[in-house]
């Protein structure tokens, strides 16, 4: 005999986990849809993932470099900017893309059942497409810069695995909140814009004053830069370990925080969406 | 005996509805109360008074068998769409559980999850995938999906550009091809065209007799009900009113549906619609005025709405009826602003009564609901009952009144016909004729 399901208020959890393996293929379906829908009646297409870092990069480099003459650790400064500009955009694409992917996909929530922790999830995975394009850019920059990169680079997938977790948790926050407040979908635009000021994106992490540096890092962003500029570009620049830490502390919070939130808000979606 | 595939036990869903609940949820409103009593918990706000309570499901209790297929009929609003989402999961229970052992697949609406921009291949994957199949179930049963919809031709074209029948035959063929234990159906048949409607009653058939898979099946269709399920169970107003088999229940289900009389007063305090209008009653009336139960075929007969406007009504405001067969076809819609001379005309504070009149000699014999409504056309709804009375009609030698069976037809009129004819030495006269 089938094993049994009961259906009960709150007596889920141990199911959940269960449904959301057995939904694993969603995961991927939900990613190729984003990604086959995403670039549709545009006309220069996938382009456009690489045409958005590399402005942000032109316009990084042209205000901090020319005009603010900051520090460059003795890189090429278009590359520190992009070693910055890879981890920010991925995090902000997938920041907007999962935070309104629940409301977005409102017929989804309504009418079938699935583990709703897909709907985010597989944005971010979508996002992450873009992400290695432009990963694959800086190879190309560096090339261009004649910039051999360190040997740490080893390291380098412990920081994208950092920048995933980052995402996710932050897109799930606002995914769940964006169900009842729609406030939520004004609020994501500014995070973003301001994100990329506030995060080490165009300068170093050491321009800022040494007493605010630990406080600094209380943006898991800044921890996701910085290890990464550590680990291609090597030479002057070290990981503050305090920080580092710190930016691990408080991701790992929000992640349990954002999993803890979207789990008890979870069973009101379909009402409330 | 065999434990049942389904058993609902006590299951209730209560929901929280407040004339000011958007104000009371939003953020704002949030924030601001946090800020003013920060040691208040956020959830106590839902004590606060504008929010109702209103139970979409009471205490629900009935056993499925394995293999057995079940109808759930009721009313709008009796709670059958709150209990397939429970079954299916998108919405918790307040109290109660459900037990079911076996897989579900649960089809509320067809086509969930298409994506206009992409083509009908790609959607019969995402789709299936939605519904809970793997890539590897797709796959095998690709073909037999798209010789189902009938479009092999536009597999590779975008949705967007499919006509609504196309895009409805791809979705249901999808659909139709999922195998689970327990398959749960809302009214997803009434769409397409006809052709494709029986080819989706003859799907439904061979799922539901041959594959030995349990099927919970909502419609408003009661002749559905009757060919595809054994046993059915009646909800009214969030409760189980009756579990039998499904003759029985459709047959109770449609004389409830004569239980309303052919009067409708409401008491002062009761009177529904707002400050601007409220209505009195609802009667059904014969040419001389008095209240019938039961309409003679051949005689006229008037649907009375008594009102009054509280304040003054804009021109345009109406008043209107609209007739429902028990299987929930709608007969027709007329508003008072048929009147010509009432259509163009503001309407004074002060009382009421739009009469319709239905002629002899055009509904078909048996039993007609009236649900009637009052609105300012695209600006508010004044008031709005469903079934607030009904009437029987009878068979009394009008139409078709020789035979012993009931006439074919949702109508019956009394339509002239004209018969010429000519003999055969001048054939050219009957074309000259037309």
């Amino acid at each position: 005999m089938q094993q049994e399901l009961i259906i009960e208020q709150g007596k889920t959890e141990r199911q959940y986990w269960r449904d959301l393996w057995v939904y694993r293929e969603l995961f991927y379906f939900l990613a190729w849809r984003d990604l086959l829908v995403r670039y549709k009646q545009t006309v220069v297409g996938v382009a456009w993932s690489l045409i958005r870092p590399f402005l942000t990069m032109v316009v990084l480099t042209i205000v901090f470099d020319r005009f603010g003459s900051m520090p460059s650790g003795g890189v090429p400064y278009p590359l520190l900017v992009f070693c910055g500009t890879l981890p920010w955009q991925f995090f902000s694409t997938a920041l907007s893309e999962s935070g309104s992917s629940l409301v977005n996909n409102s017929n989804l929530v309504s009418k079938v059942y699935f583990p709703r922790m897909v709907i985010p999830a597989s944005s971010v995975i979508s996002s992450s497409v873009d992400f290695l394009i432009s990963g694959a850019f800086l190879v190309v920059l560096m090339i261009w810069y004649r910039f051999a990169p360190s040997p740490k680079l080893i390291f380098l997938p412990v920081f994208v695995l950092l920048s995933f977790i980052a995402s996710f948790s932050a897109g799930l926050w606002i995914a769940a909140l964006m169900v009842k407040y729609r406030d939520f979908r004004f609020i994501v635009p500014f995070i973003v814009q301001f994100g990329l000021y506030i995060s080490p994106v165009g300068f170093l992490s050491t321009v800022v004053p040494e007493r605010w540096r630990l406080i600094y890092f209380l943006n898991p962003m800044a921890g996701v830069i910085d290890g990464f500029r550590w680990s291609i570009l090597g030479g002057e620049h070290t990981l503050y370990i305090p920080g580092f830490v710190l930016s691990c502390t408080v991701t790992l919070l929000l992640t349990i925080g954002a999993i803890w939130y979207f789990r008890s808000t979870e069973r009101e979606f379909a009402d409330v969406i | 005996m065999p434990l049942p595939i389904i058993s609902v036990e006590n299951l209730s869903k209560r929901y929280l509805i407040g004339h000011k609940r958007d104000a009371q949820d939003g953020l704002r409103h949030v924030l601001e109360n946090a800020l003013r009593n920060p040691f208040q918990k956020f959830r106590q706000r839902n004590s606060s008074s504008t929010q109702e309570e209103f139970w979409a499901l009471k205490d629900v209790s009935f056993d499925v068998a394995d293999g057995e297929v079940i109808g759930i009929i009721g009313r709008n609003g009796a709670g059958k769409s709150t209990l397939l989402k429970i079954l299916s999961r998108i919405t918790e229970p307040t109290s109660g559980r459900i037990r079911l052992r076996g897989r579900v697949a649960s089809l509320l609406e067809v086509g969930t999850g298409f994506h206009p921009d992409l083509t009908g291949r790609e959607n019969i994957y995402l789709n299936g995938a939605i519904l809970g199949m793997s890539r590897a179930e797709i796959r095998s049963r690709f073909d037999e999906i798209v010789a189902f919809s009938e479009v092999e031709k536009y597999l590779d074209t975008p949705v967007k550009r499919y006509s609504s029948g196309m895009y409805v035959r791809l979705a249901f063929a999808v659909a139709a091809h999922l195998e689970p234990e327990i398959l749960i159906v809302d009214e997803v048949l009434a769409v397409g065209d006809i052709a494709f409607q029986k080819k989706c009653l003859g799907k439904m058939e061979d799922i539901s007799k041959s594959g030995g898979r349990t099927v919970l099946f909502v419609s408003h269709n009661m002749a559905m009900i009757t060919r595809l399920c054994g046993k059915a169970v009646l909800l009214q107003n969030g409760s189980v009113a009756m579990i039998d088999s499904a003759e029985a229940v459709v047959s109770q289900y449609i004389l409830s549906f004569g239980e309303t009389g052919s009067e409708k007063v409401w008491p002062e305090t009761e009177r529904p619609g707002n400050n601007k209008a409220r209505l009195r009653a609802v009667r059904v009336v014969d040419a001389e005025g008095r209240l019938v139960s039961a309409v003679d075929i051949r005689r006229p007969v008037w649907i009375e709405l008594h009102y009054e406007a509280l304040e003054v009504l804009p021109p345009g405001v109406r008043t209107g009826l609209r007739l429902f067969m028990p299987d929930g076809t709608v007969v027709f819609s007329s508003a008072d602003t048929a009147n010509s001379q009432w259509r163009q005309k503001p309407r004074q504070v002060g009382q009421y009564v739009s009469r319709c009149e239905i002629p002899g000699d055009l509904l078909n014999e048996g039993l007609y609901s009236v649900t009637i409504a009052a609105d300012i056309p695209f600006v508010e709804v004044l008031f709005f009952q469903e079934n607030v009375v009904s009437f029987q009609v009878e068979q009394t030698g009008g139409v078709g009144g020789e035979h012993a069976e009931k006439w074919l037809g949702v109508v019956c009129p009394a339509l002239n016909w004209e018969i010429k004819f000519s003999d055969q030495s001048r054939p050219a006269s009957i074309l000259r004729g037309y």
